[in-house]
């Protein structure tokens, strides 16, 4: 390990985005973490001023520090709402590579990051194999929502309720696609994503028909890789880039108009988070970062904004569902969409939207905090779980597959007998058969 | 440092997940909104009851430790920067509203709840609870009545002092002191919940709030007039309260704020502005007409040379924008941003702001000004970069030269952010000596080892 010193100046090279929070407390009101916990620890002033204690060699061990800063959503909810515009997720995101770098990766994370996700083939073996295993170990837990939990008592289960692995992963049913653009003049690449490919290939089904019905050419590469923020937000650059090389020369950027995905955590990560750690990479490759990264598009907002769709309000049918939004973090305070996808559902007679409070209240499932942090990660799901069920709606549509997996977990905990769909899904059935 | 028997007890006091210890954790508890240095205590405690809370400060006193409450740490002042062998109290778990009493227009509430939650849960029962803090939406009602915060509408409603009806605190052995009563009247003995009010954790350690709440106004109507001049503005504001027209709000913004919030938010402001007014008349529905009107007339009079009234709740929204936006607009364009707070009577408004231009000018700092125009209660916000020590010493003149121009016209040091450490070096330059001497009296008779929040207001006892 290299010294307290050492790992101070590298910090030390965040500094100028850090001194920007002046401590005004404000996050205080928007962290989901801080909410359960009243920990100035869990919200960004607090861990903002650690980093500045590391930069300014306050603390005889890093790992304190450490641990803290990974016990955070990443959910960008204090950026979204800093008075002082303090980039929180671009520092804590180098912060942790920092400090990976610095302390070392565990066995187990070096094994998953680097040894599967970075491997796309292999990932998806290992995933094929665990959908054929699931059975064995799961039990039915909740009909409406088709979520299982353990049988017996597993340690990488615990009491959750999980969304099985979709026997058929998307990548298996169509590997690939290439078709021409139609009348829209416009085609798209279609970045899946992995939760979609392995958990929820419906959404993928729902995607392409849209664009089909819109007649919007699709580009669909086979060998698709994770868009990195697992491996990012462990701080580990290796598989990060190692994914971000691969999935760069699967989407040659000259084939499409625009990369468009279903999933607003892949395309936050390839907007938000591919330039921002590349963006001390003088290489070639930065250029080529940045130029997929502004092609790429939610596919709510490429539907309105690029392709320009004026849907039409309907009036709900007599026996319209009730449906309501959650506000996926990653679309709307990191993109500012949340109108489009709204736009979308309530152009649709079958339903009638009924909005929640506080619908941009992250869900808490963060990605890997949720591996590490299930309890913190339940309780903040909980009070969204009774948001939803205040509305009284039998279908939560968001627009985020992770949030999903959430939301199965948190509904069939509580037994309710809500649906969760991507918004997505819903058009693509308002569009007939 | 803090003994390991203390700690013990501390433990047990209010359980051993609620007392942290670790470097990082106490780290975290070693600042506030103000730009001072930080001081990281011994230890942290978060009580889960008001029973253990005033158990903490029992064990304080006996063991002549000293103790830092804290709520939301939003204070401008140090307030909350602790001692290094100290202890910090946190208040944010002891956050229930126990009572709102829509018969007799009250509410008892426990410190940590948060301003704007209080006011929400009023407002669901009709009911309108005024100081409104710009952090309200994370600042406690402890550190509200601590402090005295203030907030947009004082000039109409007054500050939180208005409203607190009676408290329940700790003295410093941790027994309870019972003042006020839920009545409108009440003359029981001597009246220490004002001597509490503003005392920032120098007196007590308040565990229950009484507070008043009054009917919410049934209608209001917000205004955005445009000045070529700051003395249009000003007298403005003179002629509005002179016709006995007393507005809710009435919000100043100089040219440097307006062309801030611009560039930051393009709301449409005009940029050539010497100044803003946003104003907000509520109340019967006929008088707030009536009023608007007037108000309409004597900005024209005096010079506006565009008046914008809100027409719809959209449109009040948007005038509001402008203000609401004004210190992150301003926070945007430096890393450090010190926001003061010197006070002047209300018709020397057009002197102070030309006092903080000559200031700036003289010390080449970037200062914006907006405030509450109503109240005399400027908020002149120096942008700086505290890592340019250079640049810094001409701030802390600045400041000092701020402080010595809002005096010299009849002024006040801070209108609404507090003492705290840093401004207790010039509360004898407002006051006297012996002013001073007498607070400290106070202090030194109701907390005589001197532990409770040290060295705030009125510096070293
Ligand atoms: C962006 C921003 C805008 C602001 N706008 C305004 C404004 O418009 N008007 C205004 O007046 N202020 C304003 N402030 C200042 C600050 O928010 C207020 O002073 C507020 O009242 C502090 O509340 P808090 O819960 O954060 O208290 P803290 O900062 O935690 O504490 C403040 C003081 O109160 C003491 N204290 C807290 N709780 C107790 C208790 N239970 N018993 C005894 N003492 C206690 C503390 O020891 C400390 O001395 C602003 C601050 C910021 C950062
Ligand atoms: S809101 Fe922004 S400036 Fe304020 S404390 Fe949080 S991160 Fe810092
Ligand atoms: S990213 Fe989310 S969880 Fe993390 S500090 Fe910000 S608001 Fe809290």
């Amino acid at each position: 390990m290299a010294g307290m010193k050492d790992l101070a100046r590298l910090v030390r090279e965040l500094e100028d985005q850090m001194v920007v929070c002046m401590r005004c407390g404000m996050c205080q009101a928007v962290c989901p973490l801080y909410a359960e916990t009243g920990r100035e620890a869990d919200v960004a002033r607090g861990k903002l001023a650690l980093l500045e204690g590391l930069s300014k060699e306050m603390f005889r061990d890093p790992k304190g520090v450490s641990e803290r800063l990974n016990r955070c959503l990443l959910c960008g909810s204090c950026a979204a709402n800093c008075p002082s515009g303090v980039k929180v997720l671009d520092i804590f995101l180098k912060a942790r590579a920092i400090l990976a770098g610095y302390m070392g990766l565990s066995p187990v994370k070096k094994l998953i990051l680097r040894g599967i996700l970075a491997n796309p083939a292999f990932f998806d073996k290992v995933t094929e194999w665990a959908a054929r295993f699931q059975d064995l170990f799961t039990e039915p837990a909740n009909e409406v929502l088709g979520t299982s939990c353990a049988r017996f008592t597993t340690p990488l289960l615990g009491d959750r309720h999980i969304k099985p692995l979709a026997l058929k992963p998307f990548h298996a049913e169509l590997p690939a696609l290439e078709t021409p653009p139609g009348t829209s003049g416009i085609k798209v690449g279609f970045f899946v994503g992995c939760l979609i490919d392995k958990i929820f290939p419906s959404v993928a089904r729902a995607t392409l028909k849209v664009l089909r019905s819109h007649e919007v050419g699709v580009y669909l590469p086979d060998n698709q890789a994770c868009c990195g923020i697992p491996a990012a937000s462990s701080g580990d650059m290796t598989a990060f880039k190692k994914l971000v090389r691969h999935n760069l020369d699967r989407f040659p950027v000259d084939r499409f108009d625009v990369l468009v995905t279903s999933c607003a955590t892949c395309t936050s990560t390839i907007r938000k988070v591919w330039p921002v750690l590349f963006s001390d990479d003088g290489s070639p490759m930065g250029e080529r970062v940045r130029r997929l990264s502004e092609k790429t598009m939610d596919i709510h907002e490429f539907l309105i904004r690029r392709l320009g769709l004026h849907p039409v309000e309907a009036v709900p049918s007599s026996d319209a569902v009730a449906v309501t939004y959650h506000d996926p973090c990653h679309l709307k305070k990191s993109l500012g969409v949340f109108e489009e996808p709204r736009r979308l559902l309530k152009s649709c007679s079958g339903i009638r939207l009924v909005e929640m409070a506080q619908s941009d209240w992250c869900c808490g499932l963060g990605g890997s905090f949720s591996l590490e942090h299930y309890d913190l990660s339940s309780r903040v799901g909980r009070r969204k779980r009774d948001m939803v069920a205040a509305t009284g709606a039998h279908i939560l549509t968001t627009g985020c597959p992770a949030c999903m997996i959430q939301f199965h977990d948190r509904l069939s905990q509580a037994g309710d007998a809500v649906q969760v769909r991507h918004a997505i899904e819903i058009y693509a059935e308002s569009l007939g058969p | 440092m803090i003994s390991a028997s203390f700690v013990n007890a501390l433990m047990e006091a209010v359980g051993k997940d609620n007392v942290f210890l670790d470097e990082a954790d106490r780290a975290v508890y070693a600042y506030d909104a103000a730009v001072l240095d930080a001081v990281v205590p011994a230890a942290v405690v978060r009580p889960l009851t008001a029973e253990s809370l005033g158990h903490v400060v029992r064990l304080c006193h006996e063991n002549a430790v000293p103790l830092t409450v804290r709520g939301a740490g939003t204070n401008l002042s140090g307030g909350t920067i602790p001692k290094a062998q100290g202890v910090v109290v946190l208040t944010n778990a002891l956050n229930r509203i126990l009572e709102i009493n829509a018969e007799d227009l009250y509410a008892v509430v426990e410190p940590g709840v948060i301003t704007a939650k209080f006011a929400a849960a009023a407002e669901a029962r009709g009911l309108f609870y005024p100081p409104d803090p710009g952090s309200q939406a994370v600042s406690t009602l402890g550190g509200n009545v601590a402090e005295n915060a203030g907030g947009l509408r004082g000039l109409k409603y007054g500050v939180t002092r208005d409203y607190v009806m009676g408290l329940e605190f700790f003295d410093v052995e941790g027994n309870v002191v019972k003042t006020g009563a839920r009545t409108v009247k009440c003359v029981t003995g001597y009246n220490l919940a004002s001597l509490l009010v503003g005392s920032e954790g120098t007196l007590g350690v308040i565990f229950k709030i009484l507070l008043k709440l009054i009917p919410q106004p049934q209608h209001r109507k917000s205004m955005m007039a445009v000045f070529d001049a700051v003395s249009g503005a000003s007298q403005t504001v003179a002629t509005i309260i002179a016709e006995k027209i007393v507005p809710a709000t009435l919000e100043f913004l100089d040219n440097f704020t307006i062309r801030a919030v611009e560039s930051f938010s393009r709301a449409g402001l005009p940029t050539d502005a010497a100044a803003l007014l946003l104003i907000e008349v509520d109340g019967h529905p006929a008088q707030v007409e009536e009023d608007a009107a007037k108000v309409e007339a004597i900005c024209r009079k005096l010079g506006a040379q565009r008046l914008r009234v809100a027409q719809t709740p959209q449109e009040r929204d948007k005038v509001w924008e402008a203000r609401r936006a004004a210190l992150s607009a301003l926070a945007k364009l430096k890393p450090t941003v010190v926001l003061e707070d010197a006070t002047v009577p209300r018709s020397r408004i057009p002197d102070m702001v030309q006092a903080i231009q000559d200031i700036a000018a003289k010390y080449n700092l970037t200062i914006g000004t907006f405030g509450h125009a109503g109240d005399g209660n400027l908020h002149p916000t120096i942008l700086t970069d505290r890592r340019n020590s250079e640049e810094w010493h001409r701030v802390e003149r600045a400041v000092e030269e701020i402080f010595d121009r809002a005096l010299a016209m009849g002024g006040t040091l801070s209108g609404e952010h507090g003492i705290g450490l840093a401004k207790a070096p010039f509360m004898e330059k407002e006051t006297t000596r012996a002013t001073l001497e007498y607070a400290r009296r106070i202090k030194r008779a109701l907390d005589p080892k001197n532990i409770l929040n040290p060295g705030k207001v009125i510096g070293e006892a």
